[in-house]
């Protein structure tokens, strides 16, 4: 075989490869679309009976699926917005002062990230339960806040190791006091590292279902709605919602990468 | 000469950081208004730490610090009316130049018109203009050092501290921003304490320099002063090259010195020195001069050992007798015997004579008795 043979033949089993890879990927995703616009009626709504917006009709009368996609960007709100206050304080507090059991801190961190979901479920409903906290929207929140700080705190460490002290002392040496020099130096400079976080908290919130599962109590959000239903298959409204976040959420990736939220490059 | 009117009064300063030794010791300084003095001293001699004193970044221990007459202790760095150019630049990044200049002023909450006409006069001087709508990652080394220049002379402050701002740049553009420098200052007239390590930039730009080591401070002086007169030994081997013959006072006749060193009788001028005082004798190397027969007051013998030519000077080292080796610089062409026996000597004025051991020595040695 010739050298020209053997690289045609790499090429095309590296093409093949990556479509494969692909396909995987994105297979199951184009059946949950696909299956949003399915016609069929009957249980497990598998096989095609023709093409329908019916589901999407049906989607906006089921007001307890609804309901619980409410209580889900409800709770991914709140919860962010607490864990990327919380975090970033607990980052920049961390970086600018030493302080004794600092890296005892530092390492305990780790544990709610590395420790298994379902343990830190478990315990949090002890907690709960010990303390007589009725479960329900404060407790998931609770719950979802205890677990994304530590990715808020990583993710703006990550930022702040490139970070210049003296950025702030130049500012405050310019004549800008403190509270000052913390929103118009500080917070905009680590803006990237907050909104990676935040979004990172956000992402995390809106599709925890073992967590929540321990401490929702009677409030149901969306992916515990997904998993109660898919008892007895996935009815298509459930696909048409799924359908309706991919396209939201696409929509932001893309913009976000089209560079349209960046003041300027570099 | 017209009274000068000082405009930073230190006094009796100490820092102290916890835990560690004091890193500034009892230190005494008055900046004259209008003046370029700079502190210099190797990394860790306390300079940096009395900068960001000044500036409000770092407490005092103890003591007092006045600008303008005025006890700044308890003002917060913001209150200062002085402005720091930072060694790493401290330009912001997610700002243009243009609102990196305007900073200061927009805090000050000056009319629009105002700023932009005085932005773009700060960035004309600094000759940036053109570049106000650059961001920090787009500029240069020496163009992000203008900026920061330019952002902390528009506050117009009556003393500007710099940091060791030419730190980080290359050869070339040091030498050539050490000019810029200079001929800002003179234009602004605005007084400048300035921070380096670098003992020629410190010659070749400070109105007065003050050296400092480990905390304390060793010699305020002109370059010249410092240059031709050094008060210590750590100021004589600090700035320049010299040759430091060690001995006591045998006779004195004036401001005539001999002095007796280990392999003969050398002479040079100082007041205020006892006989049988230990002292040390500074001679530049380009002030040694050669005979190959003794010289009348002179008995330093020496062997050349090796004679290198740098362009146009000729640097030859000779041994003594005790094994110590000194420098000698000559304009080439007029290079010694290359081998064989040489007289050292030199003209009084050209050695300088140096307490041994300075005030603060005696004084760590009372305190070692006492405990």
């Amino acid at each position: 075989m010739n050298r020209r043979i053997k690289e045609k033949i790499k090429y095309t089993a590296g093409i093949i490869y990556c479509a494969l890879v692909y396909v995987f990927l994105f297979l199951p995703i184009v059946v949950i679309v696909v299956n949003s616009f399915n016609a069929t009626t009957s249980k497990p709504y598998l096989s095609w009976k023709g093409f329908t917006f019916a589901w999407y009709g049906k989607l906006f009368e089921n007001t307890v699926l609804l309901a619980s996609f409410g209580h889900t960007v409800l709770l991914a709100v709140v919860s962010t917005l607490l864990s990327t206050a919380i975090g970033t304080l607990a980052a920049v507090g961390m970086y600018k002062y030493h302080f004794k059991g600092k890296g005892l801190i530092d390492g305990l961190l780790y544990i709610p990230v590395v420790i298994p979901e379902i343990v830190l479920g478990i315990s949090l409903l002890t907690v709960f339960a010990k303390a007589s906290v009725p479960r329900g929207m404060i407790t998931l929140v609770l719950a979802h806040v205890t677990f994304s700080i530590p990715f808020v705190i990583f993710n703006i460490r990550a930022r702040l190791s490139g970070y210049d002290n003296s950025i702030e002392e130049a500012s405050m040496d310019l004549g800008a006091n403190r509270v000052y020099t913390f929103f118009h130096i500080t917070l905009p400079v680590l803006a990237p590292g907050i909104g990676g976080g935040a979004l990172l908290a956000f992402t995390l919130s809106i599709d925890d279902v073992i967590i929540s599962y321990f401490t929702n109590g009677q409030v149901k959000t969306f992916p515990l709605k997904v998993m109660e239903s898919i008892k007895s298959g996935v009815a298509p409204d459930v696909n048409a919602l799924s359908t309706l976040i991919l396209v939201g959420t696409s929509l932001l990736v893309i913009l976000t990468q089209s560079g349209i939220f960046s003041k300027h490059k570099k | 000469m017209e009274e000068k009117k000082i405009i930073v009064e230190i006094k009796n300063v100490n820092k102290v950081y916890q835990g560690t030794n004091a890193v500034v010791k009892d230190l005494n300084l008055n900046v004259y208004e209008g003046e370029f003095l700079t502190l210099l001293g190797s990394s860790g001699c306390g300079k940096t730490t009395t900068l960001r004193m000044i500036a409000g970044f770092e407490d005092i221990t103890s003591g007092t610090i006045l600008v303008e007459g005025e006890n700044i202790e308890d003002k917060e760095p913001f209150e200062r009316n002085v402005n720091t150019v930072f060694q790493t630049y401290a330009l912001f990044p997610h700002m243009t130049v243009f609102d990196n200049v305007a900073y200061g002023l927009k805090i000050k909450k000056k009319p629009k018109g105002e700023i932009k006409t005085k932005v773009m006069e700060m960035l004309e001087l600094v000759q940036l203009g053109g570049f106000e709508k650059r961001y920090p990652s787009q500029l240069s080394g020496g163009q992000k050092q203008r900026v920061a220049i330019a952002r902390a002379l528009i506050n117009q402050p009556r003393v500007l501290l710099l940091d060791e701002p030419l730190g980080a740049l290359d050869l070339k553009l040091r030498k050539q921003m050490q000019l810029e420098l200079k001929r800002l200052q003179r234009k602004l007239k605005i007084t400048f304490i300035y921070v380096t390590h670098d003992q020629e930039e410190a010659l070749s730009m400070s109105d007065r320099i003050a050296i400092m080591n480990d905390g304390i401070l060793q010699q305020v002086g002109t370059p010249v002063e410092i240059y031709e007169q050094p008060a210590t030994r750590f100021v004589a081997s600090f700035i320049g090259e010299t040759n430091l013959f060690d001995g006591a006072v045998s006779s004195v006749d004036g401001d005539k010195v001999s002095v007796s060193i280990e392999s003969g009788v050398i002479t040079g001028k100082g007041t205020d020195f006892k006989v049988g005082e230990m002292v040390a004798v500074s001679v530049r190397p380009e002030r040694i001069k050669y005979s190959v027969r003794p010289v009348e007051g002179f008995t330093v013998p020496a062997a050349v050992k090796e004679q290198v030519y740098v362009g146009s000077v000729l640097k030859t080292i000779v041994v003594l007798p005790n094994g110590n080796e000194i420098r000698i610089e000559r304009l080439a062409g007029e290079e010694l015997p290359a081998e064989g026996m040489v007289y050292l000597y030199w003209k009084d004025e050209d050695a300088k004579i140096i307490h041994s051991f300075d005030n603060n020595i005696f004084a760590a040695i009372d305190n070692i008795q006492l405990a």
